[in-house]
């Protein structure tokens, strides 16, 4: 971002928002630096000569009078190598970068770009000169990381023939890797990189049903409200119930090949938790530490609320990259409520008029716009390939009240919905998503990978449990009437049995190591054993034996204890366990009166 | 740290054209030169001077928020001094033991500090890859807290309380006795009052000098009786002297914050005076990146030896939680503690609900070596009984005990002997986190089948912690047991 001769006017500041005078010929959006300091900021809107301003750091200190240069090029990120593993602010600085500028504490008016332009990258092409490319084509791979190849793309606005291409060897993101000859006959040399603006959706040949579930690992999302890959999700959930956790435990076992993780707006402490964690945790589907897949972008609570604004973006242009290099992309985004605060803090700022309370009137449109970024797409190039971005987003409704604007508006758009409640987290019933509450939009699209992948007793399995589970909401709500004792024995099965599905099945403990994340084979295991258990206790019971009896039988301790088997063993033990409980017979319980 | 670079000359102002609540605002004649959150010296027409910051400024306008009230001041003569300069503070060791009021000045008789440094009051963001994770266990002997809800050092944990409930003496008391584990590290204690009454301020100022710990501790003190918008100034003022104290200096700093909801009160005076569009009941939409750029200078950095605790306390208005004030506080704190009124009722001290406080950082807190090994098992097990034996009392109170089962009749028992042992402590009791550990072993065995009942402990874990299984060789006062 090279600042150009032209200079503007500082006329006023309130807050992050500045206005500036002298700014004929500059373009919305475009990115303007402020002051002596040359603070980032961005061009928000424009009238006759006037510009206002979003700026990306404390404007603490600027004074009327003061510089305003212009870069006249939109809010952009570097595209290339050295992404992973890496952590960015909301306009992708790398922070550890910054602390080795500033210390600890984060100043102002650092100049850092988005990857390091002297590292060494070792490349291998796969075209040679002469071939025609088109943007999206492959040129070559750079092994970023033990488990991802780094793809390096014609840009997508590019295409013509190659004229020179860089052999195999060691580069720097600055050296030219590629020179194409356009139809109009131009030359244009390509870099290691590319730069592209963050609020622009990158391109792709063709949307692609979503038909492939995102495996999680987590029996509540896989088993009962799967989110498909390309997929849109929210956690919406008052404080204490868990959205981190969960964001955190999607970021950890998701079956994508990168996961983006945008803290937005959170606190600091989290990324420190993610930094030191992820590291040290085994990728389940590559052996790799998790770190070696995962970008991340913090822009936490009391950093600038203008780059928390546009943190969201830069994660999903980042996502938007590995997606057109062919990768299944997850991008958790925590939390957009804080995203939508930034909005509508900036929006106050220019005195617009205010919608639902008091957020900006395009609140909507822009969530909207946000989540349809996500999608399986066949990419650009003359080899398309398929991929996806999933997004989902934590809400942090005021409350715990989901009937707020930022609540309502993503439900419209995201076709997932994981309602966390107040009184699971109270119960340490973990994670508190209200299994009967949320939803997904995807099953009928997802249920025949269940059926060929996992089992074709599958939908049929979860079916039963989920009706058992209603049923359960309504025995409960008679219970709290008229206590326990009033119901017949038949119904006090149900009530046990989705006591099992919901302590045993449901519950999962995100800090056990094997518990922490479930195959889909074991859940199907999992979940046929308690169904198993239901079809035998019927059965008992309708030839006499005592309701109470049959769950008190080592069985169901077994049933308990299932979650912590290790994988390799769980098909031999529950095989073995479903053996007993087929075998157990009515004469081993006691038997009711006969009346 | 964020520091002006840039020097102007004071310039003085006399045509102020508006008061109006909270605000001053200044016609500045074109002639600019006053920059965006730099601090004015307002001089009345009887000479005395107060203190203001630019909120709002073109070449030709400045609003200026009033720290120390509007009243009195005019628009004919009141003479407006720009100083060229954000709110600083001049910080230093020296400050311990000192009481200052709400915008930094010594009111203890004793003379100006003379500092080591000037900071910015806003202090800077602390880089998120520059932050250690706290793991360090307080141990605040309270068996509440350091059993179920975990402090650690670099945490902040507001206390949600009401009116009418004693967090004071909670806070008081946590002040006193918080430590770390087998060290002697003592707390460095920073007190921000905001719009608490003389009589609090006073309580705790005694508290202190009892326990003669006041010569580690620094008090800002607005009072209920100080200008409102000076409490904008306060925890700010605070917060930077801990900075200094905790990594500058090496001090492990406990920062007491009270009370943040008379803060927001402020919040809400200055942005209703600016014709801001409101949020939810009136609170500015940014308070939460306001509340952000308190709460979130508590932590812990690499290579630097000291840390920030915060301790913030609110006062719930009708003991509700959802209010935007615990709402927004609850979204950025790793945590809270509950203060309950229906346990205050009933004569307990503390009155701690552990069922709806949480520590978030305590999972990794907690153990062997840091507390002791069964200390997790223990507390998810007094957590999930006391859960269940207060479902029970409801149950209870409806359809009455005939239809409960022995076991549940035991809870029942439990939940009692609970709120009566563990919960409730002297003010003066110290306990230790291995004692608190075995009062709850202790009530725990009042189960005549610990293994079915207990089942948030495995098997192992009540073999050698259960009271009528321990080996009497093993020493269970210690993190290694």
């Amino acid at each position: 971002m090279t600042s150009s001769e032209q200079i503007g006017i500082i006329d006023r500041i309130a807050g992050p928002v500045v206005q500036a005078s002298n700014m004929l010929g500059s373009k919305l959006y475009d990115v303007a630096r402020i002051g002596e300091e040359k603070l980032v900021g961005e061009i928000i809107r424009l009238k006759d000569d006037l510009a206002t301003v979003q700026v990306y750091e404390s404007t603490e200190g600027l004074m009327p009078g003061e510089p305003v240069y212009l870069t006249n090029a939109p809010l952009s990120v570097e595209l290339g190598p050295g992404l992973i593993r890496q952590i960015f602010d909301g306009i992708q600085r790398p922070l550890p970068v910054i602390r080795e500028k500033s210390g600890d504490f984060i100043a102002r008016g650092i100049e850092i770009p988005g990857l390091d332009h002297k590292k060494m990258w070792d490349f291998e092409p796969s075209v040679k000169i002469g071939d025609k490319v088109t943007g999206g084509d492959i040129l070559g791979e750079i092994p970023e990381t033990p488990t991802v190849d780094f793809k390096l793309l014609v840009p997508p606005n590019i295409n013509g023939k190659l004229e020179f291409i860089a052999k195999r060897g060691d580069y720097t993101a600055d050296d030219i890797s590629a020179t194409v000859i356009t139809p109009g006959g131009d030359k244009v040399d390509l870099k290691f990189y590319h730069e592209w603006p963050v609020r622009l959706p990158r391109p792709f040949h063709i949307r692609l049903p979503s038909t492939i579930p995102l495996i999680t690992g987590q029996r509540i999302f896989d088993t009962f409200v799967p989110i498909a890959k390309g997929g849109t999700g929210a956690i919406p959930g008052g404080f204490g119930t868990g959205k981190t956790v969960s964001q955190h435990q999607l970021a950890k076992w998701s079956d994508a090949k990168i996961v983006v993780y945008v803290g937005c707006g959170e606190r600091g402490n989290e990324m420190t938790d993610v930094l030191r964690e992820f590291p040290k945790l085994v990728d389940p589907y590559t052996g790799g530490p998790l770190m070696d897949r995962t970008v991340l972008i913090a822009n936490t609570s009391n950093m600038p609320v203008a780059a928390r604004e546009a943190s969201v973006y830069t994660g999903v242009t980042l996502a938007e990259f590995f997606r057109d290099m062919g990768y299944d992309v997850a991008m958790m985004a925590d939390s957009t409520s804080r995203w939508a605060e930034a909005m509508r803090e900036i929006s106050g700022r220019l005195e617009e008029m205010p919608g639902e309370e008091s957020f900006p009137a395009y609140l909507a449109s822009r969530i909207a716009q946000y989540y349809e970024r996500a999608g399986r797409v066949m990419t650009l190039g003359s080899n398309p390939r398929e991929s996806s971005i999933t997004i989902v987003g934590a809400v942090s409704p005021p409350g715990g009240d989901f009937s707020e604007p930022v609540t309502q508006n993503t439900l419209r758009i995201v076709k997932v919905f994981w309602a966390l409640s107040k009184d699971l987290a109270s119960r340490r019933h973990f994670p508190a998503i209200d299994y009967l509450l949320s939803y997904t939009l995807y099953w009928s699209a997802l249920e025949d990978y269940y059926t060929k992948n996992v089992n074709s007793e599958f939908p049929k399995l979860r079916g039963e449990a989920l009706a058992l589970l209603q049923k359960d909401k309504e025995l409960q709500d008679i219970v709290a009437l008229v206590g326990p004792d009033a119901l017949p024995p038949s119904e006090k099965i149900i009530l046990e049995i989705a006591r099992m599905i919901k302590e045993d099945f449901l519950q999962q403990n995100a800090f056990h190591e094997i518990d922490s994340f479930c195959s889909l084979e074991k859940q199907y295991l999992m979940l046929k054993t308690i169904l198993r258990f239901y079809e035998k206790a019927l059965d008992l019971y309708g030839k006499g034996a005592i309701v109470t009896d049959i769950f008190s039988h080592d069985a169901v301790i077994k049933i308990a204890r299932m979650k912590y088997i290790d994988r390799s063993e769980i098909e031999t033990s529950l095989n073995e366990l479903m053996k007993e409980i087929d075998g157990l017979a009515p004469q081993q319980f006691g038997m009711e009166e006969d009346n | 740290m964020m520091t002006i670079k840039k020097t102007y000359e004071a310039r003085e102002f006399k045509t102020v054209t508006e008061v109006s609540g909270p605000l001053m605002f200044v016609d500045l004649k074109g002639m600019g030169g006053v920059s965006y959150g730099e601090m004015v010296e307002i001089q009345t027409t009887v000479g005395e001077r107060r203190r203001g910051q630019v909120l709002d400024i073109s070449k030709d306008l400045a609003v200026i928020q009033c720290f120390e009230g509007t009243s009195g001041l005019e628009t004919k003569d009141t003479i407006c001094r720009f100083l060229g300069e954000t709110m600083r503070i001049g910080v230093s060791q020296e400050m311990l033991g000192r009481v200052f009021n709400g915008r930094g000045v010594p009111i203890d008789g004793g003379g100006d500090i003379v500092p080591d440094k000037i900071l910015d009051v806003n202090g800077a963001p602390i880089n998120p890859s520059a932050r250690q994770y706290p793991k360090e266990f307080i141990e605040t002997g309270i068996s509440t807290i350091d059993t179920l809800l975990t402090l650690v050092r670099g945490q902040k944990l507001p206390l949600f309380s009401g009116s009418g409930l004693p967090h004071n003496m909670l806070a008081a008391q946590i002040a006193r006795q918080a430590k770390v584990l087998g060290t002697d590290e003592e707390f460095a204690v920073i007190f921000s009052a905001m719009g608490i009454t003389a009589d609090e301020a006073r309580f705790f100022r005694d508290d202190f000098e009892e326990t003669g710990a006041l010569d580690k501790v620094v008090l800002f003190l607005n009072l209920a009786d100080d200008p409102a918008i000076e409490r904008l100034l306060t925890p700010r003022l605070a917060l930077t002297t801990a900075e200094h104290l905790a990594y500058e200096l090496g001090y492990h700093v406990l920062v007491i914050l009270t009370d943040i909801t008379a803060y927001a009160e402020s919040l809400r005076e200055v942005a209703a005076a600016r014709s801001e569009v409101p949020s939810r009941r009136g609170y500015p939409g940014y308070m939460y990146s306001d509340f952000s750029t308190i709460y979130e200078r508590a932590g812990r950095i690499f290579d630097r030896k000291g840390s920030i605790t915060q301790l913030p306390i609110l006062t719930l208005p009708n003991y509700d939680i959802t209010h935007p004030v615990p709402d927004l506080t609850g979204y950025i704190t790793e945590g809270q503690v509950f203060i309950d009124v229906g346990l205050n009722r009933k004569g307990l001290y503390p009155p701690i609900n552990p069922l709806p406080s949480l520590s978030r950082l305590m999972k990794d807190t907690i153990g062997k070596g840091s507390t002791r090994d069964d200390h997790k098992y223990v507390a998810d097990q007094l957590y999930a009984l006391y859960a269940t034996g207060r479902d029970l009392r409801d149950l209870v109170a409806v359809v009455g005990d005939e239809s409960l089962t022995d076991t549940d009749k035991k809870i029942l028992e439990f939940a009692v002997l609970f709120e009566q042992k563990f919960i409730n402590q002297d003010y003066h009791e110290d306990r230790s986190i291995f004692e608190s550990l075995d009062i709850g072993w202790e009530l725990l065995s009042v189960f005549d089948d610990p293994y079915r009942v207990l089942k948030r402990i495995p098997a192992e874990y009540i073999d050698k912690f259960h009271p009528d299984k321990r080996d009497k060789k093993v020493d269970f006062n210690s993190v290694n047991a």
